[in-house]
């Protein structure tokens, strides 16, 4: 085994856009001193196409397997945290959209969920019921997404992911049509939503709900019988239950491991304690059951979506006390969390009773599931380690902030 | 889960030492805090994560923050002498009150499904004695939140396995999320047409900036 | 039997492959610069000024800066017009959009009190040029009532009744203050 206290191989993290060379041989001395071979240390990415966006892992191998993984952050890094205290409540808002730009809507709905908590505002019915709906249409478009890009990383060129984002084309124009943006959404406000939905927007979500199963059985014939499939995720990248809670892992990647623990159950926070769904729990905590239980969960958010869809009331969609100006909550702090489809997305806000946030944090999910990347990745090959890595899912937006 | 003050009685009686408070949380409806000393923070941390009443497995959120040095004004009786006789006059003395950087731990029970006890922990002043404990030994989940506090905030940990800069890359020098924070100069950006930022655009990049 | 997983797959693809010929619900993708998707009318670009009649003097602008401030990105830039003593009128002189920098987040109409900035639809502005062509100026970003309910008809349907109810108020206001004003007027004038 190598010993990493020698200085000469001494793990040097290099400075992020600093011209140095992609890998480095390292060699390898037994224990009497006699060369026997090499190892050799990759940076993988920041431009590397299955890192999915510039993330790096500074990796060491021994011919193909790993023996050494460090991530790499801060490419990406803007500041928002600095950025939000330096603006007023509603101004972070847009921001928020930006830090998983797949799913602006639950982010949005984090947020304004830990500004409710603290300004003490009530939801109308109504809202809860959009929020519901689009964050469930939000969980659809990143699960299937996800799939797409995890049979990329396998080498599936192409043709998941066509079928994924296919689908997401049409969850898009949803949320175009409810919130002007396609992405970059900026729809929901303390104390409810933006805009009431425009005229047939319901009938049309209806029908994308009624159409979705169909996409989910063509995919799951196209992929989760295959063999290629099975042998490349199964057994690999296994995260034990221990583990996964010690390391704060979240969302679907804990659940995968076998914990029952969904903030959508825990906390019931909106009133998805109206709705009756299951928690798929996987039972091994491979990479194949992390791919089998987003594709579980996108069916248990159809369940959420067709009663939501139906029962939703008629009403304001803004408590009356919120406004937009002028808005400074009482001093004071308070943590607010949801299920987001990448983890719990939570917001800490603390506030001195002026217009800014005086701390305003985000528990990013993606950062905090990447803590244990490298236990899961030690001992496998490099290949599996973007496998891997695809199976945690992660953005970068989210990681960086 | 049981109340904070029984909880804050239980962990008195098992560490008599520690000094234990609780912080109120002025927003209705939300949680106070509990604020631990520096010294037995690990201890308290363990005990929560054990204790079969609490169960407390998940750390959720570790969340750095800065408070300055605050000035407090103070008014005082005091007894002068004047013109041979000694009288009582009121003085206003200025206390500077030290700052100091804090972190917030937010705890969940995965079993138990209850939550959020949300623990504190002070460093001792804002500039040299900024050390608290690492919670990385028992909780991996502080790993990378606690290294991104190093980072941006300056608090050292003690017992972290690999306190590194998370975010900022290494050789930066300053702590970004700090309060008194500022922005060198010369930091990448684009010359807007407008305000100070083109001021100092046109003095690091006079060409692109005469074209606004 | 090993292989029929894939076998599976293989039919799924050879049924979207034949399937994007001739059903309609897989027709997704458009031939861009010819043909263009048809927006919704929330859909949103970058903001523009509305103007009712003259497009300088008919402004619906008053420069109170409250969509500078609460801009996020701080990407707008206003100077109100002043009269020759130098007192500041109810009107931009100054006002620059750097679209370069809005994020199209919508919060300056949002907070705007006199409807007078909205969101255009207007999404084709690439240029070589970035401060002349990405810098939008007052006269660039004036646009007319009837431009406003080409592109958004029942938003700006609305806003006309929301406008026009607040202008009778204002009347009504003004008419029950005229009736009392001369004795109001004449006690003023006793003052010394």
């Amino acid at each position: 085994m190598v010993d990493f206290a020698q200085p000469e191989n001494a793990f040097k993290p290099g400075l992020p856009g600093a011209a140095e060379p992609a890998c480095r041989v390292v060699p390898k001395y037994s224990d009497q001193g006699e060369r026997e071979g090499d190892w050799l240390e990759i940076s993988m990415g920041p431009q590397h196409p299955s890192t999915h966006g510039v993330f790096r892992m500074d990796l060491v191998l021994e011919g193909e397997t790993v023996i050494r993984l460090k991530p790499v952050f801060g490419y990406l890094h803007r500041n928002h945290e600095k950025i939000a205290e330096q603006t007023t409540y509603l101004s972070s808002m847009p921001y928020t959209d930006r830090l998983d730009y797949f799913c602006s809507m639950t982010n949005n709905w984090a947020y304004a969920l830990a500004v409710e908590k603290l300004a003490g505002l009530q939801v109308p019915e109504r809202a809860e019921y959009i929020r519901i709906i689009t964050a469930e249409l939000t969980r659809l478009q990143n699960h299937a997404c996800l799939m797409g890009f995890l049979m990329q990383d396998l080498g599936a060129m192409g043709t998941p992911l066509m079928y994924a984002f296919r689908e997401r084309e049409k969850i898009l124009d949803l949320f175009e049509a409810l919130s002007g943006a396609r992405m970059m959404c900026n729809y929901m406000r303390f104390g409810g939503c933006r805009i009431d939905l425009p005229p047939g927007w319901l009938e049309q979500t209806r029908r994308l709900v009624a159409d979705f199963p169909r996409f989910l059985d063509e995919f799951e014939a196209l992929l989760t019988g295959n063999e290629i499939v099975m042998a490349r995720l199964q057994g690999v990248g296994a995260l034990s239950r221990e583990l996964a809670i010690n390391a704060g892992i979240s969302g679907p990647m804990l659940r995968a491991s076998g914990v029952n623990y969904d903030i959508r159950k825990v906390d019931q926070y909106g009133i998805y304690n109206r709705f009756e769904f299951r928690v798929p729990l996987g039972a091994h905590g491979d990479c194949y059951d992390r791919f089998m239980l987003r594709l579980l969960e996108m069916r248990e958010s159809l369940r959420i979506l067709e009663p939501a869809l139906k029962d939703i009331p008629s009403g304001p969609i803004i408590d009356a006390r919120a406004k937009l100006r002028n808005f400074k909550p009482r001093p004071g702090e308070a943590y607010g969390r949801i299920e987001a489809p990448k983890g719990e997305l939570g917001f800490y806000l603390v506030s001195d009773g002026s217009a800014n946030p005086y701390r305003y944090r985000v528990r990013p999910p993606s950062l905090i599931n990447l803590t244990i990347l490298e236990d899961l990745c030690l001992g496998q090959k490099v290949a599996d380690v973007v496998i891997i890595l695809g199976s945690v899912d992660i953005v970068l937006g989210e990681v960086d902030r | 889960m049981e109340t904070l003050p029984q909880l804050k009685t239980r962990l008195a009686a098992a560490f008599p030492k520690a000094r234990l408070e609780i912080v109120p949380n002025g927003s209705p409806g939300n949680p106070d805090s509990l604020w631990v000393d520096a010294a037995s923070g690990l201890k308290v941390a363990g005990f929560l994560k054990n204790d079969a009443a609490l169960q407390l497995d998940f750390l959720s959120n570790v969340t750095g923050l800065d408070w300055l040095d605050k000035t407090v004004t103070e008014k005082v009786r005091v007894k002068r002498e004047f013109k041979g006789q000694e009288i009582e006059v009121d003085e206003i003395l200025e206390k500077i009150v030290p700052g100091y950087l804090e972190v917030v731990y937010h705890f969940y029970s995965t079993p138990l499904r209850h939550g959020p006890l949300v623990l504190r922990m002070r460093t001792e002043n804002r500039t040299d004695r900024t050390h608290l404990p690492s919670l990385v030994p028992l909780y991996r989940s502080a790993e990378f939140q606690e290294r991104e506090i190093y980072d941006l905030y300056g608090v050292i940990f003690d017992g972290h396995p690999d306190l590194r800069r998370l975010l900022m890359w290494e050789g930066f020098a300053d702590h970004p999320m700090r309060k008194d924070y500022c922005e060198p100069d010369d930091y990448e950006y684009e010359p807007t047409p407008h305000g100070a930022l083109l001021e100092k655009a046109r003095r690091h990049y006079p060409r692109e900036a005469a074209h606004g | 039997m090993p292989g029929f997983g894939i076998i599976k797959g293989l039919k799924e693809t050879a049924r979207n492959f034949f399937g994007s010929y001739h059903d309609p619900g897989r027709f997704v993708t458009i031939q861009y610069p010819e043909e263009k998707r048809e927006h919704h009318e929330n859909y949103r670009s970058f903001p523009f000024l509305v103007y009712d009649g003259d497009p300088v003097k008919g402004l619906r602008c008053v420069s109170c800066k409250i969509c500078e401030k609460e801009c996020p990105p701080q990407c707008i830039y206003i100077v109100p017009e002043q009269d020759g003593s130098g007192k500041l009128l109810k009107f931009p002189r100054i006002f620059d959009i750097d679209v370069s920098v809005c994020m199209g987040c919508q919060i300056c109409v949002e907070v705007c009190p006199f409807d007078s900035i909205k969101m255009d639809q207007e999404f084709e502005v690439s240029t070589a040029d970035r401060f002349g062509g990405l810098i939008l100026n007052r006269s660039k970003l004036a646009k007319s009532n009837e431009y406003y309910h080409q592109i958004r008809p029942a938003e700006a349907t609305a806003v006309d009744a929301q406008l026009a109810a607040e202008r009778e108020r204002q009347q009504a206001k003004a008419a029950a203050a005229k009736s009392p004003a001369p004795a109001a007027a004449a006690t003023r004038e006793k003052k010394p």
